[in-house]
């Protein structure tokens, strides 16, 4: 409360001073309503009904109305209400069903009036005219609206809504004989008071109960209402047809709505459930509260404005036994909290970007990207200056980028997977051959780290330990914000910021490798892969015929000793982020490098005006001693994180398990699995089951290694008597007969063995691949409409 | 989906499509042929088999005895004509093969009922769409469906909604749904929902051991126990205590939403006990107990045959008693309305002072827990349900009898249309949308007739049917005068009330009989559902507020 603002206000004479400050009342309130000065309100629950008056400071109470030794039921309210004409004049309505009304005029201590008990179920609301005196509402759970003449000791005349129960009802505010009457049913009627025989009008507002509805103060055909279903909506009831102009998701069901005063497009809304807070929206804006008082900790029962002129005071009582005064300056205003930006993926790959336009054009470093973008769309809109309490311009523009699918695709990450070779030769060999790969597929910086890894760690012997000259640069660091916005590339379905900055220049962005060998390995496997692991999702194995082309090395031998010395600088203009390098920085040589990117770049690099990155140089041996292998071990452990921290964990599995022993112990083994699990994901996700179960193999986490030996049975039934094989091999135990004949030819299939999972007949995957092209029936004969996948 | 051996597919046989449903039914047939074969040169020579063998054999005749006895279901209870023909054939062959087929014990879905007031499955008749409906969606059609189907609006609305809680999107995994509906059967011993349920639950791949007993389950459902157990006898005991036990355990604790959806099963399915007592479901056809492999013999006869008055000793329906009473009870039906038309017209007439109602709603709570079955009735035949709670004992307790006093809950305070509904609403959308539309159509169900009268209004009986339901769990209408209670529903209605709610497994077919003797099966029927849609409301009104006092 430290934030108590004091406001005066001066209304035509009477002056309304106050800050925002409660009273504890003996219990649970249900309804609250003010008196015409402002000066008192009266507080109605179950089990209390009290007026007290409105000091500046403080709440004082100032008449217990709830007298008798035994309180009955009649003092149960559900609701209350204070007469706007005559300020002696409150009326209640029972949880019992009776309407009782009070004469503060009264000398003595029980100034109950009149008690109605014509009602035979709960009265919900009871309601003055608001011009006539003696002219009183009521509507009921039994469906029955009532009309009082206070005069009169029965109703002056009944209304039938013909359907359950009435929820609130409320007179026109300026159309003297019109009320408005809400339903449990989700309608609202429209009733003449001289006409009790139907309803002048009717519509359903709400889907389930309506449980407030009140008229605009100003605009007369205005009328707000709230219901079950969390809304709330303004109707026009001008028109021959009730037209919906105005409609506010709230969080929950809405138990009352009061328009505020003098604010044309602002109202009150509180919540009977869940939701203790009480909301002022601004209509047109019905996204967010204008203002929200959260003092109550329980939910709210009762909002009022205090004067009917006065916007900044607003009552509340609440089921946590409170009573709130709360000044409007004290509010809290969740679009200060709320986030103006917005940023969402679609399906393809296109992105939408929303900010305030300030933000946008502020962004000095950059040029705007009209140019970038095919589609770009720009709205505005700008709210009415003059309203109060609009602290935000809201004027904010949308962009959406699309992305261009060719550059997007993730094919290299697919070709990499394939083409890496991560075991079975000597460790030059895997690097050569796998920097190789890369710079095929122009992806200089990965295949210049796999050259530097052999430099480092191969034939110690034969190889001085090549000096590296690690100049770094220093902006690399700065990439997120430039390159968020250029989205141009995006890869469909990834959606995090590496990835953005990874496709944008493929040529020189990080990214991982994979190897071929992988899938000669497979080969030899399929059999047993298709058996165990993947139980029969392709069952026309991926094994591609063109690998072996993969193998052909031609003109990588070559280089095989000297090659740290031929290679021309320029071929380094790797950008990395290795912080740890104590050797000199070379600025000369440095400079000469950098201009070295890629042609792919250089389209995009207009998108990009601030790229810099640290490039590492290899240059001639400075130092003639070597170092041990184990020298680098940090250095090479800073370049995996690196890798993959920036997304590409392909890179880091493959240096993992290509360098094995050498630089598994400087990497913790949490990191480790870390990286095997997303990796043999993306490779999963890119259905490269044979790649993934290498690396499964060869990685050494023991979490990793377990993981393809979980559920390796593979249930299968004899193609010849349909009972399954309980026995291994291929002789089913029941008819004695080999159940791997192929179908097609009849002999027994060894290798490969596709299966239809209808009817168990199967054979040789070429010869069901032949068959199925003619026909799609088993060929077995048995009549089966065959289904592989 | 690879065919394993003993499953047959099944599914086909619920297509509307009538040729997709033949094909389905030659696989059966094929299937069963097939089995048949096997077997019977087991069965006529055993003598070179070795033991193990003939274990097996008998394996295989278990096998075959399920698809027949689920042959025999499609043949009594499918909706289509052609498979209900289909099977009979199927049937009929095995048997001209030697082999002996089961027969349906009892005759019909209720042992109340006698059954040719119920709607003959393969009657032409508008109501059988919702039987197709049904079909389709579960595979058969179970005997509470059966019942229920005398009020067809009801009925879609409460398949609705079951088939909601149990397959579609919640919280839940599939498995526990229904052990949480074994769980809440079991409460109330009601073998026949547990039956049900637990072949739906190893349908769905439950662990066949948690069924020995609730201490085999997962831990998270252990703590459900005491929720159930407290929900299903003495619901106005709960406390934020209890929700906030289940919400807060470090290790098995259970989210709100999912407590939401365990509430409303475990509500859902005492209630559901109730029917199934209250209207003397039998067992189904196809599950243990509703058929019979054994000839039929004079001695053979089951009990509830006999007590069903299905049967043909004493098909007339009108009991010994009857003769004697039919005037008598014509004159309550009479008396009945005449009362109804008085407490509608002038009401007025007598103004009872504040604390007379007041004191007419404590008398009302308080004879409530009088009004009790003798305890020397005979008890329904309780199988081996127990084992899925603990603490048998544990059973309904009227307040006022054990010198507890429980503060009356003011339903004007916290209604299932302003609160609850919000809550379910918010924590499982669309359920409570459904709940709702079912506790709506339950409460303004009437077809304006009683017994053989016309064009009556019915609401003052069916509310004081609803209040005073509510009443016995001590939830006050303020605005219900509850003398009425006492001037509509005479002793043995509210005996038969009292039991179906709260200790349904003790409700006999005497009780079920005893009250309202002219009136027709329908409306009994009607009642039950009355009660049930007030029981769960009533127990969903305690859950919901701790739910929300401890929220708060």
């Amino acid at each position: 409360m430290e934030k108590m603002a004091r406001v005066t206000t001066a209304l035509g004479g009477n002056t309304i001073t106050g800050r925002t400050m409660f009273c504890h009342l003996d219990a649970p309130a249900n309804a609250i309503s003010v008196c015409r000065d402002a000066a008192q309100v009266v507080v109605a629950g179950r089990n209390i009904f009290k007026i007290y008056s409105i000091d500046e400071d403080q709440f004082v109470e100032k008449l217990n109305l709830r007298v008798g030794r035994k309180p009955s039921l009649n003092f149960s309210c559900a609701d209350v209400v204070w007469h706007q004409m005559d300020e002696n004049l409150l009326a209640t309505a029972a949880t019992n069903g009776v309407v009782v009304t009070w004469n503060l005029g009264k000398p003595s201590r029980n100034k109950q009036d009149q008690l109605f008990t014509e009602h035979k179920r709960t009265v919900n609301k009871v309601c003055f005219h608001p011009t006539e005196v003696y002219m009183l509402l009521s509507g009921s759970q039994d469906g029955y609206m009532k009309c009082f003449d206070l005069r009169k000791k029965d109703s002056v005349s009944t209304f039938s809504g013909q359907s359950e129960s009435v929820r609130d009802v409320q007179f026109s505010i300026r159309d003297y004989f019109t009320f408005a009457a809400t339903f449990e049913n989700g309608n609202v009627q429209l009733w003449d008071i001289r006409r009790p025989d139907r309803y002048e009008r009717m519509f359903t507002a709400h889907n389930g109960p309506v449980f407030c509805c009140d008229w605009h103060p100003e605009d007369r055909g205005w009328l707000a209402t709230g219901g079950r279903d969390k809304m709330v909506k303004v109707w026009d009831m001008n028109t021959n047809r009730a037209k919906e102009i105005y409609c506010v998701q709230t969080i929950a069901s809405v138990a009352r709505v009061k328009w505020r005063p003098e604010c044309k497009h602002h109202i009150a809304t509180c919540s009977m459930m869940v939701d203790h807070n009480i909301y002022v929206w601004d209509v047109r804006r019905p996204f967010i509260p204008s203002a929200m008082f959260e003092e109550h900790k329980d939910v709210t029962t009762g909002i009022v404005w205090r004067h009917l002129h006065d916007p900044y005071f607003l009552l509340s009582g609440s089921k946590d036994s409170t009573l709130y005064q709360h000044i409007f300056k004290d509010a809290s205003q969740p679009i200060d909290r709320a986030n103006p930006e917005g940023l969402c993926y679609s399906l393809f790959g296109d992105l939408a970007f929303a900010a305030k336009e300030s933000l946008i054009s502020s962004d000095s470093n950059r040029k705007p990207y009209i140019g970038d973008r095919r589609h770009p769309i720009f709205f505005k809109r700008k709210m009415d200056p003059t309203e109060q309490f609009e602290y935000i311009s809201s004027s904010s523009t949308l962009s959406v980028f699309e992305t261009d699918l060719e550059s997007g695709s993730m094919d290299w990450f697919v070709r990499t997977a394939k083409q890496y070779a991560l075991a079975g030769r000597p460790l030059a060999e895997l690097c050569d051959h796998n920097a190789k790969v890369a710079k095929e597929l122009d992806r200089d910086q990965v295949a210049q780290t796999w050259t530097m890894l052999r430099i480092i760690y191969s034939s110690p012997g034969t190889v001085p330990s090549a000096n590296l000259n690690h100049s770094l640069g220093k902006g690399s660091t700065s990439l997120p914000l430039m390159n968020s916005f250029n989205l141009k590339d995006i890869p469909p379905g990834i959606g995090n910021e590496s990835r953005l900055e990874r496709s944008k220049g493929e040529s020189r962005s990080e990214n991982i490798l994979m190897d071929s060998s992988s899938t000669l390995i497979n080969n030899d496997e399929n059999e047993e892969t298709e058996g165990s692991d993947v139980p029969a999702d392709y069952l026309l194995g991926d094994v591609e015929g063109d690998e072996d082309e993969l193998y052909m090395m031609d003109h990588e031998n070559p280089h095989a000793e000297e090659q740290e010395y031929i290679l021309p600088q320029e071929a380094f203009p790797l950008r990395h982020e290795i912080v740890d390098n104590p050797s000199a920085l070379d600025h000369l040589q440095d400079k000469a490098d950098s201009p070295h990117v890629s042609g792919n770049e250089a389209e995009t690099v207009s998108l990009t005006p601030v790229e810099s990155f640290s490039l590492i140089s290899i240059s001639h041996s400075l130092y003639e001693n070597r170092l041990p292998p184990d020298f680098f071990s940090p250095i090479v452990r800073d370049v995996l994180l690196f890798y993959a921290e920036q997304g590409d964990v392909q890179m880091a599995v493959s240096v993992l398990i290509v360098l094995g022993d050498r630089i598994r112990k400087a990497i913790d083994e949490q990191t480790q699995e870390h990286w095997y699990t997303s990796y043999i994901d993306l490779l999963q996700r890119f259905q490269l089951w044979n790649v993934s179960n290498e690396v499964i193999k060869l990685s050494t986490c023991r979490a990793i290694n377990c993981l393809n030996q979980a559920s390796t049975t593979l249930h299968i039934n004899c193609s010849n008597c349909k009972r399954p094989m309980s026995n291994k091999g291929w002789i089913c135990d029941r008819c004695r007969q080999c159940a791997s004949m192929c179908a097609v030819c009849h002999h027994v299939v060894k290798g490969l063995f596709v299966w239809c999972q209808g009817c168990s007949h199967g054979g040789h995957l070429q010869h069901i691949m032949k068959w199925l092209e003619t026909s799609s029936h088993c060929p077995a004969g048995c009549g089966h409409l065959c289904e592989y996948t | 989906m690879e065919e394993r051996e003993g499953e047959v597919r099944w599914d086909g046989l619920c297509s509307r499509d009538a040729g997709t449903r033949g094909a389905a039914l030659e696989n059966v047939r094929q299937a069963v042929l097939r089995r048949t074969a096997e077997i019977s040169p087991a069965e006529e020579d055993p003598s070179p088999e070795s033991s193990q063998g003939r274990s097996a054999s008998a394996t295989a005749r278990g096998r075959l005895n399920e698809m027949l006895a689920r042959l025999l279901m499609l043949s009594k209870r499918c909706p289509f004509r052609d498979v209900r023909e289909k099977s009979e054939s199927i049937l009929s062959s095995v048997q001209e093969l030697g082999i002996r087929i089961p027969r349906p014990l009892g005759h019909g879905p209720s042992r109340f009922i006698p059954e040719k007031e119920i709607l003959q499955v393969g009657n032409e008749d508008a109501r059988m769409h919702t039987f197709a409906d049904s079909f389709a969606a579960l595979g058969h059609l179970d005997n509470i469906t059966l019942v229920m189907v005398f009020h067809p609006q009801y009925l879609e609305s409460f398949l609705k909604t079951q088939h909601y809680l149990l397959q579609m999107d919640g919280p839940l995994p599939l498995h526990y749904r229904h052990y949480i509906g074994i769980m809440a059967a079991a409460r109330h011993q009601c073998s026949y929902l547990v039956n049900l349920h637990v072949n739906d639950f190893l349908h769905v791949g439950g662990d066949p051991k948690w069924l020995n007993g609730l201490e085999n389950a997962p831990h998270k459902l252990q703590n459900l126990g005491e929720l159930n157990k407290i929900l299903a006898h003495q619901p106005w005991l709960i406390t934020k205590e209890h929700i906030e036990r289940l919400l807060k355990t470090e290790e098995h604790s259970w989210s709100l939403a999912e407590l939401i959806h365990a509430v409303v099963l475990l509500t859902h399915y005492h209630s559901l006990a109730s029917f199934t007592f209250g209207c003397g479901i039998s067992p189904e056809i196809h599950c243990e107990g509703g058929h019979t492999f054994r000839l039929p013999s004079v001695s053979n006869y089951c009990i509830c045959d006999v007590t069903n008055g299905n049967h043909g000793v004493d098909e007339m329906h009108v009991s010994p008693t009857g003769s004697i009473s039919t005037t008598e009870s014509f004159c309550e039906v009479e008396a009945l309305m005449e009362k109804m038309k008085q407490l509608q017209e002038c009401r007025d007439e007598e103004e009872a002072s504040q604390e007379e109602m007041a004191t007419r709603f404590e008398r009302e709570k308080r004879e409530s827990m009088f009004v009790c079955c003798s305890e020397d009735e005979e008890s329904a035949p309780t199988r081996d349900v127990s084992r899925h709670f603990e603490d048998t004992s544990y059973g309904y307790k009227g307040f006022s009898r054990h010198g507890m006093h429980v503060p009356t809950f003011r339903v004007q305070d916290y209604s299932w249309e302003d609160h609850g509904y919000s809550l379910v609403n918010r924590l499982y959308p669309d359920v409570g949308q459904l709940i709702d539309e079912k506790f709506h159509i339950a409460y303004n169900l009437t077809y304006n007739t009683m017994a053989m009268h016309k064009d009556v209004d019915t609401s003052t009986l069916r509310r004081a049917i609803w209040n005073y339901i509510h009443c016995m769990f001590g939830i006050r209408y303020d605005d219900y005068d509850y003398g009425e209670i006492n001037q509509l529903l005479d002793r043995s209605f509210k005996v038969y009330i009292k039991t179906v709610v709260c200790t349904p497994e003790k409700t006999t077919k005497r009780m079920y009989d005893s009250f309202w003797r002219q009136f027709k099966h329908s409306e009994k029927v009607h009642v039950n559902l009355l009660l049930i849609e007030a029981r769960m409301q009533a127990e969903l009104l305690y859950a919901l507020r701790a739910i929300t006092h401890y929220m708060t």
